[in-house]
């Protein structure tokens, strides 16, 4: 049963994102074009989210991100049966769900869109985390493709001379080992043009994110979650500007017109760590029922937190503290900046944190910035303990006793 | 033996032992976490380093800023300084290892008021030359910072002689190892342990003496009995259980070898005692025995255990896996897997601070080393 079968209730299709069937479009035109690479002549090359995708661009050859992929396990409901291949095969329950649900999925072609293609080389950023050092060594072994290592040493409260210079002499060799695994020479024009298309794509969905400072916000951090796959995808290209474009519009036009994403937003509320992707939905409509809308989050804003650091002209070498000062890569007190500067811009009423078990670089210091919150600006907090993949980790009542009472602090504070 | 008992009395009271020395020595201390700290260069300028291990206490503190999946390691350590016990350390060093380190570095920070904290912020990658570069780079700026912090100075002369010290120890520690590989009836499992600890607790020019004294008087002893156990390595992160030795024996196996961070890969590999020091250092810690931390080649994990089993003839691999330590955990099957493929048989046991029941520890360990040829 379709949608477009149902009377349509003019009401409801106000409060509809229209750019959502353009955002699937792209998305599966990205997909099949990914799948059919070797037909095409492409190479396929795996990176983690938070790497340095532009380059690849430059070379044609297709970005393909397994965290994406394990995004859309979780959304699908498919990541208890992944985890528990990967578990099968040795890989502990305590591990990245991303990576057990990535590492299960190549051996059986498994998840919604019937695996990965294979990848020819690997990129791994460990801006992220440990983790996904770990992870992709499982990956290069597994496809026997070259592997490289991106390495931005973390910034606990500095960013050192030292790690500036070695991270420099990174993107040299970067560029050396595409020219290599991709058979051509670098393209330095090429990538002025990729760099500045990757900055405007970044900008625009900064441009997006801000519209959430407007009361109503028009589009919600599970809004943001969705629209995020092209910033991550497609940074750099053509396409993402122009699909943020068209998003921006849209959004300016609901906060001309106060569509909220949530009818009576009466409450606005921040997201800490990843979406529980098995149960936006369910959060979303859980919050909404307090008239409660998240309005910003930690995690999309991710994808253009570094534009402080990148330069249009010089985008290489702007790349190295791009890179390497990103969320995930700095202390807990300089993501407590962070979260502050968010509570202000957004005008939020309380956060919301995901203690998310299997990542331990987001989740591992929320206790004190939530602690170090609650002391400076008295602002309402809620911890739920969940898994951004594994449905096993969540457990509904008590999740749902803990919001209701959450809710009902915010409520009192605010009336 | 009986000067083993110095060592295991050192290890039952390192706290007390680190008060001692303070006291009698004047010297400061400051708290490790990993083989991958420079401890030469603290050593250098006249500091005590001490290697920080769990506790055997509750948790009843660090429960309020880590959530209870982290490891045991990392809470352990929290919790001995937050509930005050430490209060002797003038500060800590946390080389860039795994994300539960490094978020502890952060928290520590952040609550605890100790005079000096330093971040050794190591490359993750060792197989290029501009990580060999940035590896020197580091230790230069971490040794910069010490004298600065602490205004004193650090010449060459004195890292040379904290690197021949810690060579010393490393050369015992090795001895002793290859000593009980060739006649595991020689010392108890535990009494190796004890020895292996000691070095990251004691005055080190008083661990080099006492450790090559006693691989010197092993060396003289003839074998103390015929040994019956089955060949078994141990590989994992940590082990801090001298009961799992004798549980071990008991269950009829001989611990022989192993490759833990508080074992072969803390010893393996001396520093070069010529050239610029700090270099040296950054080539060993570039080419020591790699923890699943760090990157040296995708299969530089399993070739190593691979190459442990044979050369020491192993029966089978024993994984001791902290509960909750990602980058061991990702090792684990292709370690297995390359293992399996050399007719190595292997268990995993996974441990936590608190180790299970001797019976249900030794019921499993009974049921692996029966099967093993
Ligand atoms: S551990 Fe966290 S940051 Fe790393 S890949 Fe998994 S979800 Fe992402
Ligand atoms: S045991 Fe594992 S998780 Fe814990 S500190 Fe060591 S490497 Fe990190």
């Amino acid at each position: 049963m379709s949608e477009e079968h149902l009377k349509k209730d003019p009401e409801k299709e106000k409060m509809k994102v229209k750019s959502i069937k353009k955002m699937k479009e792209i998305m599966t035109a990205y997909y099949i074009d990914a799948k059919t690479a070797a037909q095409n002549g492409k190479k396929v090359a795996w990176i983690t989210s938070g790497g340095p995708v532009e380059p690849l661009i430059v070379m044609d050859a297709i970005p393909v991100y397994p965290e994406n992929h394990g995004a859309m396990i979780g959304a699908s409901k498919m990541g208890v049966d992944l985890c528990e291949k990967a578990e099968d095969m040795g890989y502990c329950r305590d591990i990245c769900s991303y990576a057990r649900s990535d590492i299960a999925a190549s051996t059986v072609n498994g998840g919604p869109i019937g695996g990965l293609p294979a990848p020819d080389f690997l990129v791994c950023c460990n801006n992220i985390c440990g983790t996904v050092l770990k992870w992709y060594e499982v990956q290069a072994r597994y496809y026997k493709v070259p592997l490289f290592i991106f390495d931005t040493p973390f910034c606990h409260t500095e960013f050192s001379s030292e790690a500036r210079k070695y991270v420099r002499s990174q993107i040299d060799e970067y560029i050396k080992f595409l020219e290599v695994v991709c058979g051509k020479k670098f393209d330095m024009d090429k990538m002025k043009e990729v760099g500045r298309l990757s900055l405007q794509g970044q900008r625009l969905w900064q441009d997006v994110l801000d519209t959430t400072m407007n009361k109503p916000a028009p589009m919600s951090a599970f809004d943001a979650f969705f629209h995020l796959a092209l910033i991550v995808t497609l940074r750099g290209t053509q396409t993402a500007v122009d699909y943020y474009t068209m998003l921006l519009e849209e959004m300016k036009e609901r906060a001309a017109q106060k569509i909220g994403a949530v009818p009576n937003e009466r409450y606005r509320l921040l997201w800490d760590n990843l979406p529980v992707w098995f149960k936006t939905k369910w959060l979303s409509d859980k919050f909404a029922s307090y008239d409660a809308c998240l309005v910003a989050d930690t995690y999309t804003s991710a994808w253009c937190g570094s534009l402080e650091y990148l330069d249009e002209n010089d985008f290489l070498g702007s790349m190295v503290e791009g890179y390497t000062r990103i969320y995930l890569n700095i202390g807990v007190d300089e993501m407590l900046k962070i979260i502050k500067k968010m509570i202000k811009k957004y005008d939020v009423d309380g956060i919301v944190m995901h203690s998310n078990r299997s990542c331990k670089p987001y989740s591992l210091g929320q206790y004190d910035i939530m602690k170090s919150l609650q002391r400076d600006t008295g602002l309402p907090s809620l911890m739920i303990e969940a898994d951004m993949v594994d449905e096993r980790a969540w457990s509904e009542s008590q999740i749902e006793t803990r919001i209701d009472a959450f809710m009902e602090i915010i409520k009192q504070k605010k009336g | 033996m009986n000067t083993i008992r110095q060592f295991h009395d050192v290890i039952n009271d390192s706290d007390g032992y680190a008060r001692r020395l303070k006291n009698d020595s004047g010297k400061k201390i400051l708290g490790y976490f990993c083989s991958y700290t420079p401890e030469e260069i603290i050593h250098a300028a006249g500091i005590h380093p001490l290697r920080l291990f769990g506790t055997r206490s509750a948790i009843a503190h660090a429960d309020a800023h880590l959530q209870a999946y982290s490891c045991s390691l990392v809470r352990g350590v929290l919790e001995e300084a937050l509930a005050g016990r430490l209060e002797f350390l003038d500060g800590a060093v946390f080389p860039h290892t795994c994300d539960s380190i490094q978020r502890l570095s952060d928290i520590w920070r952040l609550n605890l008021k100790f005079s000096f904290h330093s971040d050794v912020v190591l490359p993750v990658k060792l197989d290029t030359s501009s990580a060999r570069q940035y590896m020197g780079d580091v230790l230069r700026k971490f040794k910069r910072e010490l004298e600065m912090d602490l205004g004193l100075s650090i010449t060459d002369a004195q890292l040379s002689k904290s690197i021949k010290t810690f060579n010393t120890i490393k050369r015992a520690l090795g001895k002793i190892y290859r000593l009980r590989s060739a006649n595991p009836g020689l010392i108890a499992g535990a009494d190796v342990y004890a020895l292996v600890k000691s070095a990251m607790i004691m005055d080190r020019a008083d661990a080099a003496e006492k450790l090559t004294a006693v691989a010197d008087q092993l060396e003289k002893t003839k074998a103390a009995g015929a040994d019956s156990g089955k060949r078994i390595v141990l590989s994992g992160g940590l082990c801090d259980h001298a009961d799992i030795y004798s549980i071990i024996e008991k269950s009829g196996g001989a611990v022989v070898w192993d490759d833990l961070c508080t074992g072969s890969r803390y010893f393996e590999g001396l520093v070069s005692e010529g050239g610029d020091p700090i270099e040296a250092l950054a080539d060993r810690f570039t080419e020591r025995v790699v923890c699943p931390a760090k990157h040296s080649s995708i299969t530089a994990r399993g070739d190593g255990i691979v190459g442990i089993a044979k050369e020491h003839r192993a029966s089978g691999v024993i994984f001791l896996l902290l509960k909750f330590c990602d980058p061991h955990s990702f090792d684990y099957p292709y370690m297995k897997e390359m293992l399996d493929r050399e007719g190595v048989p292997s268990m995993l046991m996974e441990i936590e601070q608190d180790l299970p029941s001797e019976g249900q520890l030794s019921t499993r360990f009974e049921a692996f080393i029966e099967m093993l040829r």
